[in-house]
């Protein structure tokens, strides 16, 4: 964290200035290691190991947060007895289909009978999420993630200690976590490990994800992501979804928050297809793209070689050197009719064609690539007005400083004019299948020379308005019947009043502790979600320390805006039809979850299993030590040329690796490797490896070392250090080589760049890379040039019998 | 004036011949908290338009920096220690990050010895060199005791830290200060700084953490106390730093005594051997 949000961190050095314990647990040693009270080096890709432990422990102990686990969780809920967990199936769970490497969830839905307040019935989530997590003892700790058991008992009994009604653990991860095949399952790992402490909901606790840049949050509530629609509703599918009832009827739950599903969505429809949409047409439903499958990043990738892709817009993204398996993504954009590249600088991802290290070993000329590259300049957010969505959910505005220089202009410019063009290209037409476009409500207010779109009239359409055309209140005021329209349900409020609530800025100092009133946080300027939770079932708070909202008598109140219906008493008891929130009762805290209650088992959502189990990596030095089962059964993997897969454990690519950022440089480097400031600061690509590995293979500090994988070879500087240390699994000695990621062929520092060494094998739930862990080899000198480059490749890849390209 | 060149000094900025100055303004750089972000070089760099450094990897840990000098006003080291468990097997990593910067010496030996008057007291106790007067003669360099100041190659005069005259001026904190996110750079009257110091090294000792220490914060020290001091969590050689520095014009007078009286030696042998032969 100290690497990589070095400003967040702050509020981490404020929390161990206050008696806070700090613990980090990665393969490195960081600059977050440096001022933890106790740093764990672990193996990457063995979390699951760990917290499952953690889980046991607090199980076995009966460490649990009884009272909150009773009453806010799924614990007591009955299981189907059809249902086969992976202590059964060696690691599978019941519904799994060989053939098509996919479950049928069918069996992992609840019993009709329902509860067993004794938490006793054998098939009751409470015990058999006690057997699920039984083997993953502190001796497994040891031997699969290589953490000591005194280690490992230093930690548990200081989560133990540091949770319950007075106090609360938060658990902080990034992208360590996710980018895995099982990376959703780290993250569930935690979240049952933080319901049953009682950790959710209430002040200090959470499991905080840090993003990847500035307002990713705000880039998957406004989603840049393919099957999502604002606010998390689903994209809709081709086939299954052809008119808007059938849509809703999948979308999500009647019960909860989720029960308005259809008013969020109309509203939607209402802010982008304004009076064209209306009942009689399904308020414009058939207009909305379907989904035909995949069409996540990297299966677009494939279709670009693969010739079913022939046009592409990259807009701050540079995968030719920030996504895995980089020798794809270039020849992927290699392969396209025209490419357009939105960007600061000219990135790899612009200037592929003429340098890359596919121009550099001779596999590709310039002459022969056709794609037409056309790089505009984009403004930097000062050069821009607009929002940040920070992970806390929080809404900040900022205001643009100084115009762009020459011809850069803001994406929101750009979007916004190339809509007016292609809708003046179209005008006139009468072919239905131009109606979408001609139809949208494309009519913002211009602003000064270059006829830049007002940011805040975006904002206001967010927000969305009512029949009267005043600023919403908030979701609660969006209406099914075509009256209200709102760009994201999840952000409506954040101009109520029609003022720009994001942009307050009132100190610290003249406000509560919680300050609400800094910017503006979805939904409804709650700071912290499920915050009913604070509360005890009867709504006063578990501690005087911990008190956050509270009932009073008569209403809910405290510091934050209450996450609950305001007025909805803590005795409240759902008649049996009711929908929406009305069907949730009134100590029933997750008001966007069907029941209302935190899911320690997953009945549905989720493609890999209800509960989290331990799959080693896709490729990894060793085999699973807790499952027959080694990977997850099914994460999404690309066999063909080019995605070749190390095979698990051999002696030829023997060591572990994984990629990294650095606080002095930033992602794929666009906005960094091209500052001087920032260059000097860590100008050379290099690894980190340890003293034991660097005499194992001979390698020298400050030297160059050759990284191999099946994919390709990249040189490094070498760093050897006390930072990395050897771990001992099974028996062995496991070596991890840690690679930063930022450089490439472009910008004032240049070097290899470490994602060309990672293959494309993606987690199913969110076809996010494994890029966290992969396997190779590590040589000293320098690799070598021309052909000679896929030339090791391919020897390695003979040598480890993995079939030719 | 007898303390001019060593020895405390209860108002700097007085004894250079300001009337009623402001209070005297400093670092404290508390390394304890120091994440080596470095956002302190970089901002710097940013709001004094110092050109880079050059783009070579050092193998000196995350340190590609090296060194303060003309072009890198605020230099953050990294020092990684690996030491045997106190107790048990295993080895204990320690991360150390410290920001250096000039120490705006009470006594500053580069001051004292520019010829030009380029280097300047100000009315806030900071020294600062005026680049529209330095003739590049180097004087300076070679009399800090810290390796401090330093000329540029290209266009020759010295270059330093000025903590931001342009900015304590105007009632702003120097940039690297505000752009610490962990406060490990505070920047405020010296008197202030200092005792905020001194608190916090008793929670450091109470928390167990003995070998913290103030560098600089002593104004019987060589240098008549720094402007710029700092908490170290080692010994000041692991950070590169001087563990006694001395202010090199500290013995300037006695020198003018020994030249003096030489030269009165001198005179007398002259006339001497005129005398003598006579």
């Amino acid at each position: 964290m100290a690497e990589c949000h070095p400003v967040g961190f702050q509020w981490v050095m404020e929390a161990k200035a206050r008696g806070a314990r700090i613990f980090h647990v990665d393969p490195r040693f960081t600059r977050t290691s440096a001022m933890a009270h106790r740093h764990l080096p672990i193996r990457a890709g063995s979390d699951i190991v760990l917290l499952g432990a953690l889980i046991n422990h607090m199980l076995s102990g009966g460490h649990d947060f009884r009272e909150y686990v009773l009453h806010y969780t799924n614990a007591s809920v009955i299981l189907n007895e059809n249902f086969r967990d992976t202590e059964d199936l060696d690691g599978l769970f019941s519904g799994f289909d060989a053939e098509t490497s996919s479950y049928d969830p069918e069996t992992w839905a609840y019993a009709a009978e329902h509860r067993d307040e004794t938490l006793s019935h054998p098939r009751c989530v409470y015990q058999v999420l006690k057997r699920h997590f039984a083997r993953y003892t502190p001796e497994m700790v040891e031997q699969v993630c290589g953490i000591a058991p005194n280690d490992f008992a230093e930690l548990a009994d200081a989560v133990v200690a540091n949770s319950g009604p007075d106090r609360t653990t938060a658990w902080v991860y990034s992208v360590g976590w996710t980018q895995h095949t099982v990376g959703v399952q780290y993250i569930r790992t935690a979240a049952i490990l933080q319901l049953l402490l009682g950790n959710i909901g209430r002040p200090g606790g959470g499991i905080l994800v840090l993003r990847g840049h500035a307002s990713i949050q705000g880039s998957t509530d406004i989603p840049t992501l393919f099957n999502l629609l604002p606010g998390y509703l689903p994209m809709p599918y081709a086939h299954h979804h052809e008119d808007l009832d059938s849509y809703l009827e999948r979308a999500a739950g009647d019960t909860g928050f989720w029960g308005h599903k259809r008013a969020y969505m109309i509203s939607l429809l209402k802010a982008w297809w304004g009076d064209a949409a209306h009942a009689e047409n399904d308020f414009c439903f058939d207009y909305l793209p379907r989904l035909t499958g995949d069409h996540g990043t990297y299966q677009t990738v494939l279709d670009q070689i693969d010739g079913k892709v022939k046009g592409y817009l990259l807009l701050g993204e540079n995968p030719a050197v920030g996504s895995a398996a980089g020798r794809l993504q270039r020849l992927g954009l290699a392969s396209l009719d025209w490419l357009v590249v939105r960007d600061l600088q000219l990135i790899e991802s612009a200037m592929f064609w003429k340098e890359s290290p596919e121009i550099e070993s001779g596999e590709r000329t310039a002459e022969e690539i056709g794609t037409e590259v056309f790089f505009l300049p984009a403004a930097s957010h000062v050069e821009k007005d607009g929002t940040f969505t920070n992970t806390q959910r929080l809404l900040q505005w900022h205001h643009k400083a100084l115009d762009p220089p020459d011809d850069a202009r803001s994406d929101l410019w750009f979007m916004y004019h190339l809509g007016l063009r292609i809708r003046e290209r179209l005008a006139g037409s009468t072919d239905p299948v131009d109606r979408p476009v001609l139809d949208l409500t494309w009519d913002y207010p211009e602003e000064g020379p270059y006829r830049d779109p007002s940011a805040e009239a975006v904002l206001r359409e967010i927000n969305g308005y009512d029949a009267d055309g005043e600023t919403l209140t908030g979701f609660t005021a969006l209406r099914d019947d075509g009256s209200t329209s709102c760009g994201c349900w999840i952000y409506s409020g954040c101009y109520a009043d029609g003022v720009n609530q994001t942009a307050r800025r009132k100190p610290g100092a003249e406000q509560s502790w919680v300050a609400p009133e800094w910017g503006w946080a979805w939904p409804s300027n709650r700071r912290i979600l499920y915050n009913r939770a604070s509360a005890d079932p009867q709504g006063r708070p578990w501690s005087e320390r911990k008190a956050y909202i509270w009932w009073d008598g008569e209403q809910w109140t405290g510091h934050d805006v209450p996450d609950f219906e305001k007025t909805k008493p803590p005795s409240y008891e759902p008649p049996p039809d009711a929908t929406a929130e009305a069907a949730l009762g009134g100590a029933d805290p997750f008001i966007m979850q069907t029941d209302g209650k935190g899911w320690l088992f997953v009945p549905r959502g989720l493609v890999d299993g209800p509960l989290p189990a331990h799959y080693e990596p896709h490729e990894s030095p060793v085999s699973n030590l807790l499952y027959g089962q080694q990977a997850n059964p099914v994460r999404q993997v690309y066999p063909r040329p080019g995605n070749r897969y190390n095979p698990v454990g051999g002696d030829v690519y023997p060591y572990v690796f994984t990629t990294y950022r650095l606080t002095e440089q930033h992602t794929a480097g666009g906005m960094s490797r091209f500052l001087p400031y920032l260059s000097e600061l860590q100008p050379e690509m290099f690894c980190e490896v340890s003293p034991e590995l660097a005499a194992e293979r001979g390698l020298v500090h400050g030297d160059w070392a050759t990284i191999i994988s099946a994919r390709s070879a990249i040189e490094a500087r070498v760093l050897v250090t006390d930072r990395v240390r050897p771990l001992r699994i099974q028996g062995r000695v496991i070596h991890q080589i840690g690679l930063p990621y930022h450089w490439g062929s472009a910008g004032i520092v240049r070097g290899d760049s470490a994602n060309d060494l990672l293959p494309i094998v993606l987690d199913a739930n969110t076809h996010i890379q494994e890029s966290k862990v992969a396997t190779c080899d590590v040589q000293p000198g320098r690799r070598p040039q021309g052909p000679a480059l896929r030339a090791l490749v391919r020897r390695y890849r003979r040598m480890a019998g993995i079939p030719e390209d | 004036m007898s303390n001019s060149l060593y020895g405390p000094l209860p108002d700097v900025a007085e004894d250079a011949g300001y009337t009623e100055p402001p209070e005297r303004r400093g670092f404290f750089t508390d390394t304890s908290v120091c994440i080596g972000c470095k956002a302190c070089e970089v901002a710097c760099k940013e709001w004094n338009a110092v050109p880079d450094d050059g783009f070579a990897l050092t193998g000196m840990s995350y340190d590609n920096t090296g060194a303060l000098g003309a072009s890198t006003w605020r230099h953050v080291a990294f020092v990684e220690q690996t030491r045997p468990h106190q107790v048990g097997d295993g080895v204990d990593t320690r991360w150390l990050m410290a920001s250096d910067v000039c120490k705006h010496c009470t006594h500053a030996a580069c001051l004292d010895v520019c010829p030009t008057g380029a280097l300047i007291r100000t009315e806030f106790g900071t020294v600062v060199v005026q680049e529209d007067i330095c003739n590049g003669c180097a004087y300076c360099v070679s009399a800090c005791p810290y390796g401090v100041i330093d000329r540029r190659e290209d266009d020759g005069r010295a270059w330093k830290c000025t903590l931001c005259y342009d900015r304590i001026g105007d009632g702003l904190e120097p940039a690297c200060a505000k752009a610490c996110p962990t406060d490990s750079i505070q920047y405020g009257p010296l008197d202030e700084l200092r005792e905020r110091a001194s608190a916090r090294l008793n929670t450091l000792h109470e928390e167990g953490v003995t070998e913290a220490r103030l560098y600089g914060e002593d104004d019987s020290d060589g240098v008549g106390g720094a402007g710029a001091f700092f908490l170290l969590l080692d010994e000041p050689e692991v950070y590169g730093l001087p563990p006694d520095p001395v202010v090199t014009t500290r013995d300037l007078p006695a020198m003018w005594r020994w030249a003096g009286g030489a030269a009165l030696a001198l005179a007398g042998g002259v006339a001497l051997s005129f005398l003598g032969r006579r």
